[in-house]
């Protein structure tokens, strides 16, 4: 084992970004035209990212598997984007956010990462805004903001319940802007199938081309892995279909240290499971906390009666209501973070009080902010005495323009109304803290190799803010990336184009063709999908929301057995050298099957509960997390050595030295 | 339920495609339409044949992949939703359902009912933008306040998908519902005023060049688009285009 630099600078907490950026070597113009640049995924990281260092001079080539960049699922992002500009005047700032953000995350992240990241996240905002992102605006023709999870501060951008597509349709126009220069090319529906280094350092990728079924070999001096989170290890999740960890486990097989794998967020607000058939999961967003109440029935009879469908939410009196999160939270209330949401939903279902079919669901209620709201407009616009129906009806439009968008998905979905009759919401996967650990320039331990937004693990420590990926993402690839890997270019100023005719990506291209051709060839027994879902069964089961030694145990060795199994017995129809969804699905199921067993493993060695991860063993009376600083104050770096279980740890000791370590209450 | 679904199959972009019949059982009313075409894949996997492949990605009606036209409307029978967003409870027992990929002389078919949708981005790539540097050095975001209902019409046109249910829905194949939609989106900010322009002589060429035809003035579009982007953009676009030809 051994210790990660972390390469934090020196210097007063404040003060540590901008003497680093004073520090740094700079590539001059005209050498930034003689270095490429290859980034991997085109979502707010590796769009805003590639756009950047596009303008700043160097040849840009990016990958996505999706038939434009505009489509990857940080368009699916509804609530909002975070950032310390105080137009409130509710005493935010960028020591408040970087505090929020540490805390929320348990004191499990990095502080300089973390303040770096609440220093910048003000500008993101201005950028946006100049690149024309419509933001939702006040009468005055400000910018509006609204509150989210584990805050104090209303301090969340937005632009409805879409915030994710105008942002991610921002860093497409400002690739698109590259694109007309031909500073970018843009290589879509193109998969990485691996990284290739030469004398160590990441100097290109394998790509296949997913429409012809092409090998190809892409050289650069540098490669971004902005190829996002690994939620779809659970198979359910609110990922887009296509999201997977190739990009990343690739990476991580080559050298790249994979960081803290269980940390994963299970997200409070979503549309509950309704069959066997499920494809995804949807997610209602965190913004609908502001306004909607959670509860279940206070009686075993009425959950019970509901559940029949002998008694609708609405006979229920209120006093028969248990609104448990402002029972048990009264400081936060509906609006504790995520993972104090989920867990909490879990255990009133666990104890009975579910109320679909399934008993996994609480409710989300919007009746009392219909009220208000209604009573509000009515009195603003003089009506002083105003009846139910103009009361409701007033309110009704106020909620709709808020979230307009997510009550029709809702209503798409579930077949009901949810302006008449509560929403029905459960916890799912949505966002993994954990990913390819990065130090402080955001590159990987394989020199050259950066990763950015969720395909990292940086700043989120063990649990996520609301709306904190999308700052964290534009952060990265707008205002960190552009800086730090300047610093490692300057060093390749005389290297010249990188061939790809070597050796090097002779013997990576043939370990893509062999694998592909391994999956094209196994038994034929069972389709990927057969084996995603049990996979994802074993993950939720026993790697979900609380875990303890022995399932997790059980996991390890049920997941190599189902990976041995995949390998001999998965059937994938078709050619390789075609369109071939089959096999696409094949090659990321392959690599969830080996993530999902260092996932248990590193969930196993963390013997304290913090944020997303809660183990049963270890939690104080009243069933919150117990944390454990003197044993496990760290970020856990697992280093590829075959068999996913035999990985070796790495630990970085997180210091803190600003922030004072307190159990976290939001009470 | 009980399901006949004629689905068009070709096998690559230069190959001639035909209608082939399925039929499916055990469908539930709370699967979408996307979920009923896994279960017809996983069947045909099962069988050793080849899976119907089509776009998709969200599944929730946001990324603007899933492009089906379903018994000749795009996105099927239900207004302002997408393909992953329609459910099964649309259809009865018995039906029979006719999928094909959006049918447009710009929008070649790759495979099955996978179309090439890259024209689009073209058209964007065509000062679809505003030219303002990446790197940070821009003015306070509250500095220019803009109205609430400007800023809220620009929103509204921004919230394109980019799916292309408007070009199928066109008996002429049109693009002028999308292109508008993003030069409504800038034309109403201030920002984008300096470039307006050159932005809509821009991408109005680039629309024609890309094969899309002329806008029939039926509407089709806009009943079609999931988003519900309104024709009012088409008019701005056409005095957007005028004010810019004349100067």
């Amino acid at each position: 084992m051994s210790i990660l630099d972390s390469k934090i600078p020196k210097g007063p907490l404040e003060d540590k970004w901008s003497n680093y950026k004073n520090d740094i070597n700079l590539v001059n113009p005209a050498n930034k035209r003689n270095i490429d640049v290859i980034v991997i995924g085109t979502g707010l990281a590796g769009g805003s990212a590639a756009a950047t260092l596009a303008e700043l001079g160097y040849n840009v080539k990016t990958f996505c598997y999706q038939d434009s960049p505009r489509r990857a699922h940080s368009i699916a992002a509804q609530g909002g984007i975070n950032a310390a500009k105080n137009y409130q005047g509710d005493g935010d700032s960028s020591y408040r956010l970087f505090y929020d953000t540490i805390k929320g995350g348990d004191y499990r992240s990095r502080e300089g990462n973390v303040y770096r990241l609440a220093e910048v996240s003000g500008n993101i905002i201005d950028q946006c805004v100049a690149q024309g992102v419509p933001f939702a605006r006040e009468y005055g023709g400000m910018l509006d903001n609204r509150s989210f999870g584990g805050v104090l501060v209303s301090r969340t951008f937005y632009a409805k319940g879409q915030t994710g597509q105008q942002l991610l349709l921002g860093a497409y126009s400002a690739m698109n802007r590259q694109i007309n220069r031909g500073k970018i090319q843009a290589f879509n529906r193109h998969e990485m199938m691996d990284v290739v280094l030469v004398g160590g350092k990441a100097r290109g990728i394998i790509a296949r081309d997913m429409v012809t079924g092409a090998i190809e070999r892409h050289s650069a001096h540098a490669v971004v892995l902005a190829s996002g989170g690994y939620g779809n290890v659970f198979f359910l999740s609110t990922n887009a279909m296509g999201s997977n960890v190739m990009a990343a486990w690739r990476a991580h097989r080559r050298g790249a240290y994979f960081a803290n794998p269980c940390y994963t967020q299970i997200h409070p607000t979503c549309i509950p499971v309704s069959g066997d058939h499920q494809s995804k999961l949807t997610l209602m967003s965190e913004s609908l906390r502001n306004d909607g109440r959670i509860w279940v029935p206070k009686k075993l009879e009425d959950a019970e009666a509901i559940r029949a469908g002998k008694k609708k939410p609405t006979d229920l009196a209120e006093e028969d209501r248990d609104y448990y999160l402002e029972r048990r939270y009264p400081a936060f209330g509906n609006l504790v973070p995520r993972d104090v949401a989920s867990r909490a939903a879990k255990e009133r279902c666990d104890a009975g009080f579910g109320v679909n079919k399934t008993g996994e669901a609480v409710y989300l209620d919007f009746a009392s902010a219909i009220e208000r709201y209604g009573k509000e407009k009515a009195f603003t616009s003089g009506h002083k005495n105003p009846s139910k129906e103009e009361v409701y009806k007033l309110g009704k439009d106020v909620v709709e323009s808020k979230y307009g968008n997510l009550f029709q998905m809702y209503e798409k979905i579930v077949d009901q109304n949810p302006y008449k009759t509560p929403m029905m919401i459960y916890p799912a996967v949505h966002y993994t803290m954990g990913g390819l650990w990065v130090d402080y320039n955001l590159q990987t331990t394989i020199p050259g190799c950066y990763a950015a937004g969720e395909a990292n693990f940086s700043d989120h420590g063990a649990n996520r803010l609301g709306a904190s990926a999308l700052m964290q993402g534009l952060a990265d690839g707008y205002f960190v990336l552009p800086y730090t890997i300047g610093d490692y270019l300057s060093k390749d100023i005389r290297t010249g184009k990188i061939p790809t005719d070597t050796s090097e990506f002779d013997s990576a291209e043939k370990e893509v063709t062999d694998r592909i051709n391994k999956l094209m060839n196994a038994g034929g027994q069972h389709s990927v999908d057969f084996y995603h879902k049990k996979l994802g069964k074993i993950m939720w089961n026993k790697c979900g929301m609380s875990r303890n030694a022995v399932e997790l145990k059980e996991a390890i060795n049920e997941i190599a057995e189902l990976r041995e199994d995949f390998w001999k017995n998965v059937k994938v129809p078709g050619t390789a050298d075609t369109k071939n969804a089959e096999l696409e699905k094949a090659g990321r199921v392959a690599d969830f099957l080996e993530l999902g067993e260092l996932f248990a493993k590193d969930a196993l060695h963390r013997e304290e509960s913090c944020g997303g991860h809660f183990r049963e063993e270890y939690q104080t009376p009243d069933g919150e997390a117990l944390r454990d600083d003197e044993n496990f104050k760290y970020a856990a770096a697992w280093e590829y050595t075959g068999k996913p279980s035999d990985a070796i740890l790495h630990k970085e000791e997180l210091i803190f030295e600003n922030i004072e370590l307190k159990t976290r209450s939001y009470k | 339920m009980k399901l006949t679904l004629k689905i068009w199959r070709q096998e690559n972009a230069t190959a001639k495609g035909k209608m082939v019949d399925y039929t499916i059982d055990g469908i539930d009313g709370d699967m979408s339409f996307l979920e009923m075409l896994d279960v017809l894949n996983e069947e045909l996997v099962n069988k050793g044949e080849q899976p119907v492949e089509f776009d998709h990605d969200c599944r929730e009606g946001i990324c603007g992949s899933c492009s089906l036209q379903i018994n000749g409307e795009p996105h099927g029978p239900d207004k302002l939703i997408t393909t992953c967003q329609l459910h099964m409870r649309t259809f009865k027992d018995g039906d029979t359902i006719v999928i094909e990929p959006f049918r447009a002389k710009a929008f070649p078919v790759i495979k099955d009912l996978i179309v090439d949708r890259t024209a689009f981005d073209r058209i964007q790539q065509a000062y679809g933008y505003i030219s303002v540097n990446t790197s940070g050095n821009t003015i306070d975001a509250n500095t220019i306040p803009i109205e609430k209902e400007k800023a809220d019409d620009s929103f509204n046109a921004a919230t394109c998908i980019g799916c292309g249910a408007c070009v199928a829905a066109c008996k002429n194949a049109s693009a002028m519902l999308f292109t508008s939609a993003k030069v409504s989106q800038f034309a109403l900010l201030p920002q984008g005023e300096v470039e307006a322009d050159r932005r809509v002589l821009a991408m109005v060429e680039q629309m024609d060049q890309e094969g899309f035809g002329n806008c029939t003035n039926t509407g089709a579009c806009e009943i079609e688009c999931p988003k519900g982007i309104s024709l009012e953009n088409i008019a701005r676009m056409n005095r957007e285009y005028l004010k810019a030809s004349v100067k």
